[in-house]
């Protein structure tokens, strides 16, 4: 019985595994290929099954106007609109955390918690439904187009993600640490500062891990408030995809995309098994 | 340390409750959100009175014509609210028992507990959308390793992306890799935050895996669990990267979502009037039935 349970147990987790590797072996592989070995047949190995090559590669940082494919400049784009918008919403987002942990608020029938979900519930707001009057409003104040525009957008995407995180964070400090900061002739803001946050660096840590996934890996708003000042990665790799789809470049440009937060799973499993997350996430 | 006498803690807690700086705290945030969305709120509900479209760009005022349309006149609409329900439902399932399951897997020590923790979370940190156009070569009906694969063992071509049954299949499978990584993050960082004593008498009454499962690990990760479902709920019920690069929402109509149809009208066809008053009532039924959701997983999952 134990025997046949691990036996599964190992099974599950090795096809999953294989799951969940294989899109990525398939684009390594793929971006080492030229026109030939992508359209004659289906082909895996390099050397074995095609000869290699490093156009995909090539082609990225090549200009467009010899044939290639600016992946640079929407790379920092991404960069900073992802970073810009994170670090407004961690400061602002940690701010209102705090205060919903720990004053209490009373304003007709609504209280901390009504607060809480307001902040939260901006995350059901489907995309579609913001981004046309978005589309409409940027391009009244000319920010159409623009990385100003996409960070206040992305700022409506990210804040919830902090506050949510933050204020189950603040509820796990003991109010206990502000009270003897307030003792020790603090004033509230002290206390804050000086004590309370300094006590919450992991907590901001995976706030910002957070904000960054989810920053990093958004598209659609994008995908509508940007055409051609300026691009941001996910939007540059997408409009590859569109005409004759060079599978060498389209994979070598996605897999460069994603790599940065490859890393991210790294940093969460650290805190994942040092028991950090376990209070940040609930 | 201080000591703290009991009329200071008094005090203390007073200056907890009356802060007046306290709105120093929270109305940043708060208002800079209000500032950002008030607006488009207010526009939307106002454009979807008015016949705004790309004859007259104009805010002109129609009454409830557009809401007429819509509830009489717009089979397209309502199928392709089912098929979201459909395909975030579905794939919200699968999402939290496989999740569930690795969760549980590697919660214990097995052998490379934290290269398969690492493993497991990768795809949510990469971005849907260019993920997906890595699926579309992978899922390629002649030139995509899975039909070569399944050849070789004689499956016949598998019409993945082009059968109107299957396209939506596929968009479940896509959903599953992409996002059971951060049902599994919730869920795992939930049974390392349990306590450890009802562990320990299950222990001592002996109580087999299983027993101990249904009696002790499950009850104790209810609430946790509910916590994660309705959050990947509310993130799948806006499904629309992935159905956008894999399919366009085809073949035909059979993978389109409200998202993706509320996209066509509004922003290829250009009726905006018409796509905003898609939006709001679509807006307005997503927060109903997720407040329904909510309550109901509560009541099912929560036995007192």
């Amino acid at each position: 019985m134990e025997k046949l349970y691990t036996f599964l147990k190992y099974t599950f987790i090795t096809l999953w595994t294989v799951f969940i590797v294989a899109p990525f072996l398939w684009a390594v592989s793929t971006s080492f290929k030229d026109f030939q070995s992508v359209n004659s047949k289906v082909t895996y190995i390099p050397w074995l099954d095609f000869e290699p090559t490093l156009e995909g590669w090539r082609v990225l940082v090549k200009s467009p106007a010899r044939g290639g494919v600016d992946i640079v400049e929407p790379y920092f784009n991404s960069i900073f609109v992802t970073c810009t918008a994170s670090l407004v919403s961690i400061v602002l987002g940690t701010l209102a955390a705090y205060a919903l942990s720990r004053f209490t608020f009373k304003a007709g029938f609504v209280r901390n918690n009504d607060i809480t979900f307001f902040f939260i519930s901006q995350r059901i707001m489907p995309p579609i439904v913001l981004s046309i009057p978005f589309f409409i409003f940027l391009s009244t104040i000319g920010l159409l187009d623009s990385l100003l525009g996409l960070v206040v957008v992305y700022i409506v995407l990210l804040m919830p993600i902090a506050v949510w995180i933050m204020v189950d964070f603040f509820n796990r400090v003991p109010k206990e640490l502000d009270e003897t900061a307030l003792i020790d002739g603090c004033n509230p803001y002290q206390a804050f500062y000086k004590v309370v946050l300094p006590n919450s660096i992991p907590g901001l840590i995976v706030a910002g891990m957070f904000c960054i996934i989810f920053g990093w890996i958004d598209f659609f708003f994008a995908f509508i408030l940007t055409f051609t000042e300026v691009q941001l990665l996910p939007v540059k790799v997408v409009a590859l995809n569109s005409s004759i789809t060079p599978w060498w470049s389209l994979s070598a440009s996605a897999l460069i995309s994603v790599a940065p937060l490859i890393i991210v799973a790294f940093v969460v499993e650290r805190y994942l098994s040092k028991g950090n997350l376990s209070g940040a996430l609930k | 340390m201080a000591v703290i006498t009991t009329a200071t803690t008094n005090k203390i807690q007073k200056y907890f409750m009356n802060f007046k700086h306290k709105f120093v705290f929270l109305f940043p945030g708060l208002f800079v959100l209000i500032g950002i969305l008030i607006f488009p709120i207010i526009f939307t509900i106002r454009l979807s009175l008015s016949g705004w479209n790309s004859y007259t760009p104009e805010m002109n005022f129609i009454g409830i014509t557009n809401y007429i349309r819509l509830f009489t006149d717009d089979p397209r609409f309502w199928e392709s609210f089912f098929r979201l329900s459909f395909l975030s439902v579905s794939t919200v399932i699968l999402q939290y028992i496989i999740g569930f399951a690795l969760a549980l897997m590697v919660w214990k020590e097995i052998k490379f507990k934290r290269f398969f923790r690492v493993i497991f979370l990768i795809p949510m940190m990469t971005t849907p959308v260019i993920m997906t156009v890595i699926w579309r070569t992978f899922f390629h009906e002649s030139l995509g390793p899975v039909n070569d694969l399944l050849g070789h063992i004689g499956i016949g071509p598998i019409l993945w992306l082009s059968d109107p049954v299957i396209a939506k299949f596929t968009v479940i499978i896509v959903e599953v890799w992409q996002w059971t990584p951060f049902m599994f993050l919730l869920l795992l960082a939930g049974l390392l935050s349990l306590p450890k004593e009802p562990f320990l008498a299950a222990a001592i009454d002996g109580a087999s895996p299983l027993r101990k499962f249904v009696y002790v690990t499950f009850p104790l990760m209810a609430p946790i669990s509910i916590g994660a479902i309705i959050i990947r709920l509310i993130e799948a019920s806006k499904i629309m990267d992935t159905v956008f690069v894999l399919t366009s929402g085809g073949p035909g109509t059979a993978t389109e979502t409200s998202s993706f149809y509320i996209y066509i009208k509004g922003l290829r066809e250009f009726q905006m009037g018409y796509a905003a008053t898609l939006s709001f009532t679509y807006l307005v039924i997503m927060i109903i039935s997720l407040t329904i959701i909510a309550k109901v997983l509560t009541k099912l999952m929560i036995k007192e």
